[in-house]
């Protein structure tokens, strides 16, 4: 039955055809709620007692370092999907996340730089949340640069799958860092068990997020379907070379 | 075995003929004697920064046998006659880490007495450094196979080989640093484990890319 369901995707066409109509309900969804969270946040959420307006930043930090980090879990069962089921879409959907993923990585770093100067005191420091997420943000690159020199257009070549796999070994890392070094990035503030956030600010932070996730969502089917035209641009052209 | 023990020492025949052993070991300390130059002879900034300097030395002379690791055997085809006698990817992989330990790892350690030497570290420091650095060598032998097999035959190798292995060795880098501090135990734990699961885990790393990079 599980089965069944992966594979129903495996055919491009049938998956082109949800992709086009969901593309721009993720894309102009997402818009608005990150628009409408972002200023939601700014303007009617009150001055933090200690950080004053610069908590804010929160807004686009958060939402930032958990779609850098999904980012390359998607990335990972992307690649363990190809490698194991060859399944036709994944490597496609891999390689359509690790731009998007990179991006986020690198506005949570630069978010949190940003942040880090006024309450800190610092635009760096060298502790495990920071440095393992300047990892990540490396490891895109390096994942990004492997899958274009090692794959046919718009396809994912399974070397890059194997790099998938291996680059997620940081993200528990990241995730475990507040925990495991006694560090200057705070502890999770938002786990399973409930939040340490006032809800004034954590409706909107939740609103936020799933913008940002829907708009994240767009850029992927969006880089997916450019993908697919690509190769079947390649495959046409092949074609007619024939002749 | 006996035919796995072939395998490793023709490893390591390869690296002796290639160039392959020598030059990681020549680039090692040059880097190392780079180093003084930038900072100037002063000996005790050279004492406490010297331990860290070998290590990223050490990581750099990583990179240098990347490129024929992996290439010439598949260029050859002998990664594809080892397959048809019904090798797993994984045991020729484990193979060729193991001559690495011996055709890189062993060499540096021997050298990293020298460039202790050169830098003026002292000799309280160069047993944690040897230390560390035995632990750490397998891993990034380990490393460097898995590395050389995912960019075998791509354009650009040795530049892709250098962006994919930095970012990994970071932990490495970070406890193998900490080793060096005043209280050396807790990094060393870490350092440990941290190169024993790379160390561990890379054969299959290394199966599985060369097993992806067969077309």
């Amino acid at each position: 039955m599980r089965r069944r369901v992966m594979h129903r995707f495996a055919n491009p066409a049938r998956f082109l055809r949800i992709a086009k109509p969901l593309t721009p309900w993720l894309l102009w969804l997402g818009i608005a709620l990150t628009l409408g969270a972002c200023l939601w946040g700014v303007f009617f959420t009150p001055t933090e007692r200690l950080m004053g307006d610069t908590v804010k930043i929160i807004f686009v930090h958060v939402p930032a370092a958990w779609l850098g980090m999904g980012g390359w879990t998607g990335i990972a069962i992307a690649s363990i999907v190809q490698l194991v089921w060859r399944h036709p879409l994944a490597g496609v959907s891999a390689r359509a996340i690790a731009v998007p993923g990179a991006t986020f990585a690198a506005i949570c770093l630069i978010t949190g730089s940003i942040w880090g100067r006024p309450t800190w005191g610092t635009w760096w420091v060298w502790d495990g949340r920071l440095t393992s997420m300047l990892v990540l943000f490396f490891l895109y690159l390096g994942y990004i640069a492997l899958s274009n020199a090692s794959s046919e257009k718009g396809d994912t070549s399974r070397v890059a799958a194997v790099f998938g796999i291996i680059g997620a070994v940081n993200i528990p890392i990241i995730n475990r860092s507040v925990i495991w070094w006694e560090s200057q990035h705070q502890k999770a503030s938002i786990t399973l068990g409930g939040s340490s956030i006032d809800q004034a600010y954590l409706v909107p932070l939740f609103v936020s997020v799933a913008g940002f996730s829907l708009l994240f969502g767009a850029l992927v089917l969006m880089r997916m379907r450019t993908a697919l035209a690509e190769m079947r641009i390649e495959a046409r052209m092949r074609r007619m070379a024939d002749y | 075995m006996k035919a796995f023990a072939a395998l490793v020492a023709r490893e390591v025949r390869v690296a002796w003929t290639g160039g392959g052993l020598w030059l990681p070991v020549i680039f090692y300390l040059a880097v190392a004697t780079l180093f003084p130059f930038v900072t100037g002879p002063d000996k005790a900034l050279l004492a406490r920064t010297g331990g860290g300097i070998l290590w990223i030395a050490a990581l750099l002379a990583t990179l240098l046998p990347i490129e024929r690791l992996i290439l010439p055997d598949r260029q050859a085809g002998i990664l594809d006659q080892l397959a048809m006698r019904g090798w797993s990817d994984e045991l020729v992989a484990t193979a060729k880490i193991i001559g690495q330990i011996f055709a890189f790892a062993l060499p540096l350690l021997l050298a990293t007495v020298v460039g202790s030497a050169l830098i003026g570290l002292p000799e309280a420091q160069l047993g944690t450094l040897l230390l560390g650095l035995a632990l750490a060598l397998p891993a990034l032998s380990g490393l460097s196979v898995t590395i050389a097999a995912l960019t075998a035959g791509l354009s650009g190798a040795s530049a892709l080989g250098g962006l994919l292995l930095v970012p990994i060795t970071i932990p490495l880098l970070i406890f193998g640093a900490g080793t060096l501090s005043e209280n050396p135990g807790n990094a060393m734990q870490l350092l440990a484990a941290t190169a024993l699961a790379i160390t561990a885990l890379s054969p299959f790393a290394a199966g599985a890319a060369l097993r992806a990079g067969r077309t």
